[in-house]
């Protein structure tokens, strides 16, 4: 394999890897702090010893997110050099706002948080996981800023050596697509947490241990759950679709496999791309409804990948397509699941219904899968380009780090994760099995108090 | 404001060191002076509200780094691209040992991790030493400023040469000694009992050979790099700086007999701070030297991002580190005294 392929895929694995945590942490931070606003609310212990137990989950995930988060900071340099030296006075400066503003941040907090609960008031101990939260979902603004950027470049200026800088510090952060991409994304992020924390209770409720935790779990779960699943369609991702069709139409095409331009274009629900035939094998489709959801009107005309030329189609379409189908099908079952549910929770009849028990506790992999499936859409949507329109993506990465040292680097990864999953999987597991009130009130994420306030 | 900017880093870089530093040196010592169970989870109690916090240094001088001198940061991190990949894991493995020894009391499960955390101190110290020393050697660059090095080519500093020569691996073992000196320090101001005993003893015992191993750096360091002392014999005032380090080392020595665990302490940051800026006023307004003629040295002007997006990054980067230094003040003060030997206890 050539150096730009595994350098590509190099950068893929390592943060589609890393994305597992922080779109747990970051929801499950706002979950957090709902529960720890109930228990200042109504007083009930049951809400603080729900928040230990979630705080022990979260305690691992973040320190996953931590560590597998250093490496996508140093591969910008190590694998994509030229992409680097030509944004670093752009792309640098959200990076390192995260560092500064974010980690500081959340690594003085999480501290207090995890092992403070004893120490600190009950007020201090909100405000404790509140700012973890806060950082969490700032660090989160400033990577999406940055992927903003390489996909609608915004307030920058070309240097006569080939590099850019930042002209408009404001116009830079206000980038419309970083907006509706973050509020896309961290809607994403609120529904992996809540399909978590309502598979954890469905688990204890169909196990009859832990039922009054279980139900909070529950409850929590598919009322946060139902909220950010439609939060996720309407409006952040439909106006984020809308705005995207505006400017990359290459990849909206893509993504809905419309080969050819068309008034009243077709929504196509399934199907399988044929790139030479540029047609799609057995298509399901539903007529005109594709110009309606971008421009409002049936009547109107959608740009297809026949106006596009050739070199500035997204270089892996069918994949693309899949994508995107996953992540947009995947996310119609969450409305409809989390629909189902919160409406027998409304009747009173949730946590007795096994039938709808069963499937929220097996369907907790699926957000994991619909947010990376998402990514996917929106970075292989991006090619050929690495910074959309000015840079291509064979032009940014390090010409002198050759393919073997790319390849054995990414060995070394994927051995390296492969062993982390394992010890999630121990963990996590070993969380679960033990109960929320297993966890005492000292040190929450760890058992011994190697790490005691 | 290409000083300006060449300044801020270097300090971000310092305080990493000094900081970091503390802790990767607890790692080093841990196995030797912290025995007993007891004695260990004192020791990762005292590193364990702040550690991450010091590593977020190295991450904020990074992005720093790749914000205002973008071509340094994409030459050197694709030119040391394998030493860096082997410093991206060992950070993993010692996030992992600090943070996972205390989720099983099984005593297999906490002696693996213990001596991950003092194996990957340990290289993580050897290699941070090893990578100043190749920033001080030079780097063979080539015409269009980028260059790659191999771990190691023939072992000597010459036009050809590795990340390890015998040059930067005396780097290496340099470091390595001052951090553990720097970690048992920490150790005996923040512990007490047989585990502060033990640090003090230790940080005793090895501050003559960090003199030693500082003395010849200075001789090795003309050797491996002729030009290295340029800067020096423009402006002779320089010399204050390693008189610092000698004066910072005499610190040392004599605190840590005596039993002023903080000024010892103290001491051993000025150390490796003074260290720190020796190294990088030889190099001014070099970032990184060329070794041989096919390419030019990364200066200053040559890496700096456009103005513009630097006077941004001032008014941001001036807020973002008085909050850091808010957060740093608040952690430290609120775990502030001995950790006790008693699991639930931290200072008060």
């Amino acid at each position: 394999m050539d150096a730009l392929s595994l350098h590509r895929i190099h950068f893929a694995f390592t943060v589609t890897y890393h994305y597992l945590f922080p779109q747990l942490t970051m929801g499950l931070a706002l979950l957090i702090v709902v529960l720890k606003s109930l228990a200042l609310k109504t007083n009930d212990p049951k809400y603080d010893v729900a928040a230990r137990f979630w705080a022990r989950i979260f305690a691992v995930n973040f320190l996953l997110g931590v560590v597998t988060g250093i490496p996508m900071e140093f591969q910008f340099g190590t694998n994509w050099s030229e992409f680097s030296r030509r944004t670093g006075g752009v792309i640098g400066m959200p990076l390192a706002m995260e560092g500064i503003f974010s980690f500081f941040l959340e690594s003085a907090f999480l501290g207090l948080f995890l092992f403070g609960e004893k120490r600190l008031s009950r007020w201090a101990h909100w405000w404790s996981a509140f700012l973890v939260f806060f950082g969490s979902w700032i660090s989160g603004f400033f990577i999406i800023v940055t992927d903003a950027w390489m996909q609608h470049p915004v307030a920058y200026r070309a240097l006569p050596n080939g590099v850019y800088e930042v002209t408009s510090f404001w116009a830079f952060m206000l980038n419309p697509w970083a907006w509706l991409q973050y509020a896309h994304n961290m809607c994403g992020s609120v529904v992996t947490a809540s399909f978590v924390m309502a598979s954890v209770g469905a688990l204890y409720v169909l196990q009859h241990r832990d039922e009054k935790f279980g139900r909070t779990f529950l409850k929590l779960g598919v009322i946060a759950g139902v909220l950010f699943s439609v939060l996720q369609i309407f409006p952040t991702g439909d106006l984020h679709g809308r705005y995207m069709a505006r400017h990359q139409p290459a990849a909206v095409a893509g993504m809905e496999g419309l080969f050819n331009s068309e008034k009243g274009a077709p929504l196509v629900l399934m199907g399988q791309p044929d790139i030479e035939a540029q047609k799609i094998d057995n298509p399901i489709v539903v007529n005109k409804v594709l110009s309606f959801l971008i421009y409002g009107t049936t009547a109107a005309e959608v740009e297809g990948l026949n106006q596009i030329p050739r070199d500035q189609w997204p270089s892996a379409l069918p994949l693309l397509f899949y994508s995107y189908h996953i992540m947009a099908g995947l996310g119609t079952y969450f409305v409809l699941l989390m629909g189902i549910a919160a409406f027998l929770l409304w009747r009173g009849r949730l946590f007795t219904a096994r039938w709808i028990l069963w499937p929220i506790l097996l369907s907790f992999p699926l957000p994991y899968i619909a947010n990376t499936a998402g990514w996917m859409t929106a970075e292989i949507g991006r090619q050929p380009w690495l910074v959309y329109g000015l840079i291509r993506t064979s032009q940014g990465y390090s010409t002198h780090v050759g393919a073997g040292s790319s390849l054995f680097t990414l060995l070394g990864f994927l051995g390296m994760y492969a062993v982390l999953s394992v010890l999630w999987i121990v963990l996590v597991y070993n969380f679960i099995q033990d109960g929320p009130q297993a966890v005492s009130q000292d040190a929450p994420g760890n058992s011994n108090g190697s790490k005691t306030a | 404001m290409g000083t300006l900017w060449f300044w801020i880093v270097a300090v971000m870089l310092v305080a990493y060191v000094v900081l970091d530093g503390f802790d990767i040196g607890v790692g080093i010592v841990y196995l030797f002076v912290a025995r007993t169970e007891e004695e260990r989870q004192q020791a990762m109690r005292s590193i364990g509200p702040f550690w991450d916090g010091n590593e977020v240094w190295l991450l904020a001088a990074g992005g720093t780094l790749f914000f205002a001198f973008p071509l340094l940061y994409a030459s050197a991190f694709s030119g040391f691209y394998l030493p860096l990949m082997i410093v991206l894991w060992l950070l993993i493995l010692r996030a992992l040992s600090i943070e996972l020894r205390g989720h099983s009391a099984e005593p297999l499960w906490r002696t693996f991790f213990d001596a991950l955390f003092t194996f990957s101190s340990s290289l993580l110290a050897i290699f941070y030493g090893a990578a100043l020393a190749n920033v001080v050697r030079g780097v063979p660059i080539g015409p269009d400023d980028y260059f790659f090095l191999p771990l190691w080519t023939n072992w000597k500093p010459g036009p050809h040469p590795g990340i390890l020569d015998w040059y930067t691996v005396t780097g290496g073992v340099l470091a390595l000694v001052a951090l553990s000196v720097h970690g048992s320090l920490y150790l005996a101001l923040k512990t007490e009992g047989n585990l502060e005993q033990r640090a003090r003893n230790f940080a005793r015992n090895a501050t003559p050979v960090l003199l030693v191993l500082t003395l010849a750096g200075l001789p090795l360091t003309v050797l491996a790099r002729p030009h290295s002392l340029d800067s020096y014999i423009a402006h002779p005032i320089l010399f204050v700086i390693p008189c610092a380090v000698l004066a910072s080392l005499a610190v040392v020595f004599l605190a840590a007999r005596g039993r002023s665990a903080l000024t010892a302490f103290l001491g051993s940051s000025a150390y490796l701070a003074t260290m720190m800026v020796g190294a990088v006023v030889g190099l001014f307004p070099v970032l990184l030297p060329t070794v041989g003629t096919a390419g030019r040295d990364i200066t200053i002007p040559l890496a700096l991002a456009g103005s513009h997006t630097l006077y941004i990054g001032l008014v941001w980067w001036i807020l973002g580190i008085l909050l850091a230094t808010m957060y740093f003040v608040i952690i430290h003060w609120l775990f502030r005294g001995k950790v006790t030997r008693h699991a639930d206890g931290y200072g008060h």
